[in-house]
């Protein structure tokens, strides 16, 4: 019974790393058709950016833990708007209408090129924010010491999501960018200013990158590589749950997580593939993913 | 047998390459060596970008081929250069069969991606193998051509990489025009109205892919035995993403075109580390860029553009 205890909330805390991460993927890909290898990168920046802050902010020694936790998210929420700003002004937007696939290889470029960018900027030795992960402690709970931090992660993963939802479903700028999900030519013949709102979308999704990224800085060693990483894991999970839907995304990143949370307690040999294991099996039944549309073929 | 002026000029360049082994230092030689190892392989990228299909997956092959050599030689105790690589390919096929059947049904980025996860988990596999030297993989025993061990390794592969990259040369030119080729053009441009002809677009794709595949695995094969070493790195996504920049490079407009941008790349790289340790993928990127939008149809159009220019 501890052992299921430890799988559903080991796979929960991962789950909502997961979806942070591939939040802002799926965002971009929903309104853009643009599956951002980039994205990796953003998580990466999101995290160097975090650990220089929290190492300036508790250089002294002292800190609080809540306002370190807040530095954070302004930390991201800065990075993320500059770099987003920086690369779909200055690049992309150069680049629309092209083939999705040749999309996906000009972000694989850029990813190439951000990895020694940020090499450049933070050198290659590891950066350390464990602060803030420290500073909350941990809590028991059914015999089963856990981190604050990790938890709390939960609970932004939900009020991200929640906000996602709330912005696509309940607002007007959320209305104008389901119509360009729809149909995109559709909506720029109604007078939507698609080029504006391809922007918008580009930094909200960089910006989630950044975020993830920040977040999960205190919890590991930032050093080079990290991004390369996070992004085959995000496109995992937004495949599984069907590419631009945040329904799915959330689902894909539960299933994968307690997935990946069952075999790390019970079978560790298969941690490393469980989560393509996944996916390959979600593919093979339904090809468009669990939340995803059906496309007509066209001729 | 006919023969055209690629495959005239193929025997030419390929003669040219074996004289000029005999001349050139032996840091050369091994680069040659590699880079027409990987220029194999990404020939099996390019079959399948012809086809519409980007493989981000292409290291599985890669991988498959190269720890075949190494597991051989290991395991089965084949010291037969000619044998192991006969067992990589053999093995890329059979696998290629079975998988070829799940992603010839996706197309675009799915396929990318699900090509990619495959090749993932192999290397999850490799990586928690402890037999097989897990992330630092393991040497590969020494051989020889037909028995080993070979009194001078480096000229040996050297001769059987360009053998082995010239026979398939030859071959997939002949290949891009033959009826699978052809439609897997047509397949790219437009899959409903193939179907319409009466033709499976799904079957000519599983066809290619399986080829895509073994040739893809010869590649690793020769990279194995030239190196001397296996690692899962080689199925790591980045590798596959190297194929798909060096496929991108060169473009699709000629078999030549891969090889040549797979020398290109080894030497740019070579020297980019060397210069710039912490610029080098920033090099790649800008280039990749660069081509993208200005060269679209990789280096080898810089070759054939005159040409282009005096029948329109």
């Amino acid at each position: 019974m501890q052992s299921l205890f430890a799988v559903f909330i080991d796979g929960a805390i991962y789950a909502s790393w997961l979806f942070l991460v591939a939040a802002g993927l799926t965002v971009i890909y929903g309104v853009m058709r643009i599956l951002n290898m980039a994205h990796g990168s953003f998580y990466a920046i999101g995290a160097y950016s975090a650990a220089s802050m929290i190492g300036w902010y508790f250089a002294d020694g002292s800190g609080n833990a809540w306002v370190s936790f807040l530095l954070l998210i302004v930390c991201a929420l800065a990075a993320g708007l500059v770099v987003g700003t920086i690369i779909e002004r200055g690049l992309l937007r150069y680049m629309y209408g092209r083939d999705e696939i040749l999309m996906v290889i000009i972000t694989y470029a850029l990813l190439l090129i951000l990895e020694d960018v940020m090499k450049i900027v933070w050198g290659v030795s590891p950066y350390f924010a464990y602060q803030p992960y420290t500073a909350l402690g941990r809590v028991s709970m059914m015999g089963l010491k856990m981190s604050t931090y990790d938890l709390m992660l939960i609970g932004v993963a939900i009020v991200v999501g929640g906000a996602l939802y709330a912005w696509l479903e309940r607002t007007t700028l959320g209305k104008i960018l389901r119509a360009v999900i729809h149909d995109r030519e559709v909506a720029s013949a109604m007078g939507v200013n698609v080029a504006k709102m391809f922007t918008i979308t580009f930094l909200v999704g960089a910006t989630l990158g950044t975020l993830a990224g920040a977040l999960t800085a205190p919890a590991i060693s930032v050093v080079p590589g990290i991004g390369v990483e996070v992004i085959v894991l995000a496109f995992a999970v937004v495949v599984v749950g069907g590419l631009g839907s945040i329904e799915g995304a959330a689902a894909g990143a539960l299933l994968v997580g307690l997935c990946r949370a069952a075999a790390v307690h019970y079978a560790p040999e298969f941690e490393l593939f469980v989560i393509y294991g996944v996916m390959s099996l979600v593919l093979a039944v339904r090809p468009q993913g669990l939340f995803g549309r059906t496309l007509a073929r066209k001729i | 047998m006919r023969f055209d002026k690629t495959e005239i000029a193929l025997l030419g360049v390929g003669v040219a390459l074996a004289i000029s082994g005999l001349l050139a230092p032996g840091w050369l030689i091994f680069l040659l060596t590699v880079a027409l190892a990987k220029g194999l392989v990404v020939q099996g990228v390019v079959m399948q970008m012809r086809a519409g299909m980007v493989s981000f997956g292409q290291g599985l092959f890669y991988c498959v081929g190269g720890y075949a050599v190494g597991m051989g030689g290991q395991f089965l105790g084949v010291s037969s250069a000619v044998l192991l690589l006969v067992l990589g390919v053999a093995a890329a096929a059979v696998l290629a069969m079975v998988l070829g059947l799940l992603l010839t049904r996706y197309r675009e980025i799915f396929f990318a991606m699900l090509s990619l996860a495959f090749s993932m988990i192999l290397y999850g596999v490799l990586v928690k193998g402890q037999a097989l030297g897990s992330t630092d993989g393991f040497n590969v025993h020494s051989w020889g051509l037909f028995s080993g061990p070979a009194s001078n390794p480096t000229m040996t592969i050297f001769y059987l990489t360009l053998a082995c990259a010239a026979v398939v040369a030859f071959f997939l030119h002949r290949y891009t025009r033959s009826g699978v080729g052809v439609v897997c053009e047509a397949t790219r441009e437009n899959e409903v109205r193939v179907e319409y002809l009466g033709l499976s677009p799904r079957w000519i794709l599983y066809a290619n892919y399986v080829v895509a595949a073994v040739v893809s695995a010869l590649g690793g094969g020769l990279t194995a035995l030239a190196a001397g070493h296996v690692d899962p790195e080689m199925a790591y996504w980045t590798t596959s993403g190297e194929f798909v920049f060096i496929a991108i490079l060169g473009g699709t407009g000629s078999v030549f075109a891969p090889f040549l941008a797979a020398l290109v790349f080894a030497l740019v790289r070579t020297y980019a580390i060397e210069l710039v340790p912490n610029g080098w993928q920033m090099i790649l990127g800008i280039t990749l860029l660069v081509i993208i939008v200005f060269l679209p149809k990789g280096l080898w159009s810089l070759f054939s553009r005159k040409k282009e220019g005096a029948h329109s």
